[in-house]
């Protein structure tokens, strides 16, 4: 049932923190995993945790002309496409009153407008083939809000949106189009709290700990596989408790 | 009738489960053959890989009917 063998994934961000762990699970159930991302050294590390020939598709996706030349790389590489998680994601906090435009086109940019491509793009293949599943990481933030974070949460809650509208489209063609919504999740960010901080984070957090990555990518295999087949157009909350909603 | 539109109408049949005494030139997909807009899409994906050519969404929004797709695959194969 979560079995993947044969399938084709495209992650985004699989140089980061919980790219490369979705990157490594997707893989470890049997897909073949194309990484993207803009560090090429970091793609290449994950490649060689994952063992197997993971093709490496370097691609910044602030930038438009790039993102559309991603999927059909992919589909290149690896023969086609079955899986895509939209996971690459970035933040420029600013409060409100301070916030400049650039900070806000910038996250709208990378982490929706990118999505709404890649997302686009897979659409042909998926719908020919009839099987696709989309994943989008959104956040814990998207669905509750942050101080500091309006561009980033207008960013997750965009992306939590969209897959939901797409989900109604496809759904028919048995693609089926989720989100994941983390809470805390350890990262080299979160490393560098101080207790203080961790303290007051942690008391929000019923599961009195931070998650890991290899938590979110568990639910991303999930999402991928046949168990979820009947799962669409739906959020999963992976944050111990923190908003259960 | 042209060799196009029998290959055409193969595809809407296939496609639309209808049958082919219905698909007639002024069939529109939507009001008469029973497609949604998805399927409008897929028609034309179709269309576009039985007769190897690239139909712009501009062109595919006015393909409404049968004969729509008929005379412009027509022009286009020609
Ligand atoms: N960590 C958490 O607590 C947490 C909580 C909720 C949601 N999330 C979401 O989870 C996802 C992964 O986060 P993470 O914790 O793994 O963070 P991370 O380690 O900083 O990874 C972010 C990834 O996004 C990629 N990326 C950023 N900007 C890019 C751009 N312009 N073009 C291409 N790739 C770009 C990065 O690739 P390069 O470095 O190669 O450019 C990197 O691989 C993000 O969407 C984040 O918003 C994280």
């Amino acid at each position: 049932m979560f079995d993947l063998s044969g399938k084709r994934a495209l992650v985004t961000g699989a140089s980061g923190g919980i790219g490369r762990e979705i990157a490594k699970s997707l893989a470890a159930a049997g897909a073949t995993v194309a990484l993207s991302g803009t560090r090429v050294g970091a793609l290449e590390d994950t490649a060689r945790e994952i063992g197997e020939n993971s093709p490496i598709l370097p691609c910044n996706l602030s930038k438009l002309d790039e993102v559309d030349k991603l999927v059909p790389s992919a589909e290149a590489a690896l023969g086609g496409i079955d899986i895509l998680v939209n996971n690459a994601g970035m933040t420029r906090d600013n409060i409100f009153m301070r916030m400049k435009d650039e900070e806000w086109d910038e996250v709208i940019a990378v982490n929706l407008t990118a999505a709404f491509h890649l997302n686009r793009a897979v659409l042909r293949p998926m719908m020919k083939q009839r099987f696709g599943r989309i994943i989008g990481i959104s956040s814990v933030v998207g669905v509750m809000g942050n101080p500091g974070q309006g561009n980033y949460a207008a960013s997750k809650a965009g992306l939590i949106g969209m897959n939901k509208a797409l989900a109604h489209e496809v759904a028919s063609r048995g693609i089926t189009v989720n989100s994941i919504a983390p809470g805390f999740i350890a990262s080299a960010m979160t490393d560098e709290l101080n207790d203080k901080q961790r303290e007051q984070i942690l008391s929000t957090i019923p599961a009195n700990r931070l998650g890991t990555a290899q938590e979110v990518a568990g639910c991303a295999v999930f999402l991928a596989s046949d168990a979820a087949a009947y799962i669409t157009g739906h959020t999963l909350n992976v944050n111990g408790g923190m908003a259960m909603i | 009738m042209s060799d196009v539109a029998d290959r055409v109408r193969k595809i809407v049949v296939e496609h639309l489960n209808v049958d082919a005494e219905k698909v007639v030139e002024k069939a529109s997909f939507i009001d008469d053959l029973g497609a949604d807009s998805l399927d409008q899409v897929e028609l034309v994906m179709a269309f576009e890989e039985e007769f190897s050519v690239e139909i712009p969404d501009d062109a595919a929004e006015q393909i409404q009917t049968f004969g729509d797709a008929v005379s412009f695959l027509t022009k286009a194969v020609g």
